[in-house]
């Protein structure tokens, strides 16, 4: 029932926010969103009490002659991201207030509808229900993208959009071979456990077909290379929110896809292929990384950057083992966390400088010493210090990829190096050193950024420091995924 | 008290948020005295630790502080160790701490940023405390990377520079290639033990194949070669310089660069195991020394002599642990700790009293001018130099005895090394303190003796410089070598030494008379001749120019590694990813659009045709279901 709330509510809260003028929709938009969080809250606490309440589970007959059910429920992955989306949806529009879009209303009533489908993603049960939700957060940020994007939007959002739906249907096909395998005292069923069963009752040859027609729409959503050319124009033309919407949350179904509805389906086309897709992913590691060290567009570089994360959080999940598996979970929260910071530093420059352009700024440091000193904890969350929230997950997939591979390990491994070339390059170009003419005065933050930024790095540290809460539900979650790869 | 021991890592970290977060907000001298008082604390609870420890049966204690990582079988706690090994470094890093802490309180009291300042030191002593205390790599690990981004900070502390900002990001970035071969050997112990705590690894180490043992002992050093400055990433800590002169004493001196000795004592028993691991540690060591040294003898910046010594004076350490005398090299650790710290103060003191010049060409006849800081200095540099009875010639001497067992090649150059190291101390010293003033008018009259917080600690300094032998008397002198009982517990025992005492004799006799004979050597030129280095702009002869230009391994970096990688980075992202990859996949969306509008020519509106194309479909369908 409470996983059924999750979903309604932000559907019903945005569709709400379209009617209302003005600023009142932020507000709104805002308040709902705490609320949404914090029935995650209660979610988190009723799941650490006892996993298995069936307050967490929803299941209703929808199309019956298919066999397809509105079925969605919550295992520890799924609150996890759970908890992700609710956490940062209030976050993403509190950093908006600084910034005045045209038509509010339509602007936080479609990041609400997104949280809605986001929410669905993750929790899904039923491969079509699955399917459905994947293609509706499609369309808000679409519309996010188009009506409030930079220059040269209407291309680059349309190419996006055909990017990935284009992969998405390939899942599609993938899903209905599936759902054509499955026999369950006769009848057909998109149930999850369903589908798992009748992927690995498929040959070798059937698997590694499904493996790569499930894998590519991941991918592209991710995005793996060499599926990636997308991402960076998108992500820079965006208005910051939609970046946030796209990289801190939307970037994750692809990897929570790849763990739920990809490797315990297939696992001899896993097997087969699963060392390709790693060395795909790793190559964009080192690939990324090294094209993210020339960027002069800071929000470009961040765009680079992430690839180069996700990179390694794909080839950890495919390496397939605990630590692995584990790893990329803990970093999709980390990672969403910090890049959505990261963003909104972007955001914050551009707001008070004109530019994002590193090489026209400087010397930041000397004119607000604490938005100095919030930049550099997200940034070293970002490059993974220990005692930051990113290392715990950067550690575990580091060692999970060297499990499969030590030498892929080594190669992922440079993002080490490489995140501390171009982050600290990116941070003295615009921060320290002496003024430069284009930012003559970078004044005081204004309350609510401070607040968001704030906000963000005590999670930096605090879930650096002591990340055993979301680590203990990621370790048995993996635990669960586990005993299904086998 | 051992179960306090979180505390002394805790002091340091409340003097941090103090100082950072209300540091603008209080008085200078409220917020020097809280970080100060801060390390004090963790001092005395150190002293206290240590005592108990002698007296207590069990030289081992670990103190769990809180569960961290864990995923399945990889379990990581929060656990700190007290053993001998790490309540030694306790007492190092939080007494020359301390000390560094006062000292800065003057050297730092005109500088804007000195709140900031002080909530870095904090920040760094605490993370330096985690380095030894750790019970795991990942703990170690936790300093190890927590120290080096101290270390960015303060190289960077005046962050309006570029060059600084500059030798910042390379100390940082260098020191993450270590790192990285670090962690992979943190993932390779628990890949192969199934836990990353010492005490289960060590116990299991013998029954592991060698070449394990040798592939993670070579990627635990290639840690060690970033944190400690060998080569071939050594050239980040000249560079380091550029951070205030208290930062260069602490953390690019006496504590950060010898956590690499530190980690390979911790790991010992792997190095005792692997002949290959151990030999490559000497090797490098020896070079590292002797490279170093080298370059350290046309040197005009006393910053840099400095550093270029730590470098050589680490690579002597390594040397030592390459040939299995961990006690040696941590008993060198000790000594170097406190002549090198009182240097580095002793430099910045005369950097302070000639208005922030820090070029040997224009000092000269400081001597009288800064009594403190010269007596004292020149202490320091006799127990560098190796002359007995000072702290030096006595760690120096039992690290190149053992390193004459092992082999005399390495003897040889290791004894090279240390008459270079003999040499370019006396003309630093002879250079700057002795001759005439060569240094502007203002500067002369500008020149005074530092505030006492500045002589007090090395005052201090000197006298353990002198005395600090103690700690590890030579063994055929029939004397308790403390060091080597004290660490009994958490090295491998070596075995008995074989040389006959004649030798012993001898070696110690020839590193004396060296010591000696060059230092004389440097008294002619110097002092009698009066030679003077050459200016800017001079011609130099070959070798010299190359040694003075460092062997011109900065711009080897940069042509080969840097530029590369700047060419390949534009090169990927404007040709390879914009045209290329870009450029498939926009192909294939202007191909899909062809296509599709060709295909929209196929609806004109012409049911015959729409019929037969639904009849040849429906025949194909059968067909295919037929055939599967």
């Amino acid at each position: 029932m409470l996983t059924a709330l999750l979903i309604l509510f932000p559907l019903l809260a945005g569709l709400l926010v379209f009617f209302v003028k003005g600023n009142a929709a932020r507000n709104l938009a805002l308040g709902f969103s705490i609320i949404e969080f914090g029935l995650a809250l209660v979610a988190f606490c009723m799941f650490k009490h006892n996993p298995d309440a069936c307050m967490l589970t929803f299941d209703h007959a929808w199309v019956k002659s298919l066999g397809i059910h509105f079925s969605v429920g919550i295992d520890g992955m799924a609150l996890l991201m759970i908890m992700l989306t609710t956490f940062l949806v209030p976050l993403i529009i509190l950093s908006s207030f600084k910034n005045d879009y045209n038509n509010p209303n339509n602007f936080y009533g479609l990041i609400l509808l997104m949280q809605m489908a986001l929410v669905g993603v993750f929790t899904a049960n039923d491969g079509f229900l699955f399917y459905v939700f994947w293609e509706l957060a499609l369309i808000p940020i679409y519309f996010i993208c188009l009506l409030w994007g930079g220059e040269d939007r209407g291309r680059i959002t349309f190419k996006f959009f055909v990017y990935t739906l284009f992969g998405s249907l390939f899942m599609l096909v993938g899903l209905i071979y599936l759902y054509n395998h499955t026999n369950v005292d006769g009848l057909k069923s998109w149930a999850v456990q369903d589908l798992y069963n009748a992927g690995r009752a498929l040959t070798e040859t059937q698997q590694s077909a499904v493996f790569w027609m499930i894998f590519i729409a991941f991918a592209i959503k991710m995005p793996v290379f060499p599926l990636h050319t997308w991402q960076p124009d998108t992500y820079v033309t965006a208005p910051t929110q939609g970046t946030m919407l796209l990289s801190g949350i939307m970037l994750k179904m692809g990897t929570f896809g790849v763990i739920k509805w990809l490797l315990p389906v297939v696992p001899l086309g896993l097997e087969k292929w699963g060392g390709t897709a790693i060395a795909l992913s790793v190559v964009g590691i080192v690939y990324a990384s090294i094209i993210a060290i020339s960027q002069k567009d800071f929000k470009r570089l961040i765009a680079y950057s992430s690839i180069a994360h996700v990179g390694l959080i794909s080839a950890g999940i495919l390496s397939a083992n605990q630590q692995g598996i584990q790893g990329a979970i803990m970093q999709m929260l980390e990672h969403g966390v910090n890049v959505v910071g990261l963003f909104f530093i972007a955001d914050i420059l551009f707001r008070h400088t004109g530019t994002r352009e590193m090489d026209k700024l400087g010397g930041i440091r000397g004119m607000n010493g604490n938005f100095a000193v919030l930049f550099l904890i997200i940034l070293l969350g970002s490059v993974a210090l220990p005692l930051t929230n990113g290392f715990v997950g950067e550690f575990l997939l580091i060692n999970g990829v060297y499990q499969f591979s030590a030498t892929m390990a080594a190669f992922a491994g440079l993002t080490v190096i490489l995140g501390a070339v171009y982050m600290l390059r990116a941070y003295q170009k615009i921060m320290l050193g002496d003024r430069n003419d284009s930012n003559v005065a970078f004044g005081s933050l204004a309350g609510t950024d401070k607040i968001v930024l704030s906000i963000i790095c005590v999670v930096v540290v605090a879930f650096g420091v002591y990340p055993k809460p979301l680590n203990d539900v990621a370790e048995e979650a993996v635990k669960m995924i586990m005993l299904n790869l086998k | 008290m051992i179960k306090l021991i979180g505390l002394v890592p805790l002091f340091p970290l409340i003097g941090f948020l103090i100082n950072g977060f209300f540091g603008k907000k209080i008085s200078k001298g409220l917020s020097g005295i809280i970080a100060s008082v801060s390390i004090l604390a963790s001092f005395i609870l150190s002293v206290l630790i240590f005592m108990e420890l002698n007296h207590s049966e069990n030289k081992s204690h670990i103190v769990n502080l809180f569960s961290w990582i864990n995923s399945d079988t990889l379990i990581i706690p929060f656990e700190l160790l007290v053993d001998p090994l790490s309540s030694l470094f306790l007492l190092i890093i939080t007494g020359i701490g301390f000390l560094i802490h006062i000292y800065s309180i003057g050297y730092m009291s005109h500088d804007e940023g000195f709140a900031r300042f002080f909530t870095y030191l904090n920040l760094f002593v605490f993370f330096m405390l985690l380095l030894v205390l750790g019970n795991n790599y990942l703990i170690m690990f936790v300093g190890w990377e927590g120290v080096g981004l101290c270390s960015y900070l303060l190289i960077g502390f005046w962050f309006k520079n570029t060059a600084y900002n500059n030798a910042a990001r390379k100390a940082f970035v260098m020191n993450r290639i270590g790192d990285l071969g670090f962690l992979l050997g943190i993932i390779l112990v628990f890949v192969t033990f199934g836990s990353i705590s010492y005490n289960e690894v060590f116990a299991k180490a013998g029954t592991v194949p060698t070449h394990v043992i040798t592939c993670i002992a070579l990627l635990l050093f290639v840690g060690a070669m970033g944190k400690s400055a060998q080569l071939p990433l050594y050239t980040w800590l000249p560079d380091a310089m550029a951070g205030p002169t208290p930062v260069s004493a602490l953390i690019h001196a006496a504590t950060m660069v010898t956590a690499g000795i530190y980690m390979i004592v911790r790991s010992n028993v792997f190095y005792s195991i692997s002949e290959v691991a151990s030999e490559t540690v000497a090797i490098v060591g020896v070079i590292t020394a002797l490279f170093a040294a080298t370059i350290g003898l046309f040197q005009n910046d006393i910053k840099k002599i400095l550093a270029y010594s730590t470098v050589s004076q680490l690579g002597l350490m390594f040397l030592g642990l390459g040939v299995g005398a961990y006690s040696s090299s941590v008993f060198h650790v000790t000594t170097h700790a406190f002549f090198k710290a009182l240097l580095f103060l002793g430099a910045g003191s005369v950097i302070h009293a000639m208005g922030g010049e820090q070029d040997i060409r224009k000092m000269g006849g400081l001597s009288s001018k800064i009594k403190i800081t010269f007596i004292t200095m020149l202490i320091g540099t006799i127990a560098i130099s190796g002359i007995p009875p000072f702290s030096g010639f006595f760690s120096k001497d039992e690290i190149l005895a053992h390193a004459y067992e092992h082999s005399p090649v390495l003897w040889f150059f290791g004894q090279v090394a240390s008459m270079l190291t003999a040499f370019y101390m006396f003309r630093l010293l002879f250079l700057t303190f002795y001759g005439k003033f060569r240094g502007t008018h203002d500067q002369e009259h500008h020149l005074h003796e530092s505030p006492p917080s500045m002589t007090f600690p090395l005052i201090v300094l000197a006298i353990f410089s002198v005395l600090g032998g103690l700690l590890g008397l030579p063994e055929f002198w029939h004397m308790p070598n403390w060091m080597a009982n004290n660490l009994e517990t958490v090295i491998l025992r070596k075995d008995p030494s074989t040389m006959p005492h004649e030798t012993e004799w001898m070696l110690m006799g020839i590193a004396v008379l060296a010591a000696i004979a060059t230092i004389y050597f440097a008294y002619i030129v110097y002092m009698q001749k009066k030679t003077l280095p050459l200016k800017e702009g001079d011609k130099m002869p070959g070798f010299q120019k190359l040694v003075y230009n460092k062997f011109y391994v900065d711009e080897f970096y940069n042509a080969v590694i840097t530029k590369p990688l700047d060419v390949l980075s534009v090169a990927f992202h404007k040709f390879f990813d914009i045209q290329i990859i870009d450029g498939i996949v926009n192909g294939v969306g202007s191909a899909v659009k062809g296509i599709g509008s060709g295909i929209r020519l196929l609806q004109q509106g012409n049911i015959g045709f729409y019929v037969i194309s639904m009849v040849i479909g429906i025949v194909f369908i059968m067909l295919l279901t037929f055939l599967i």
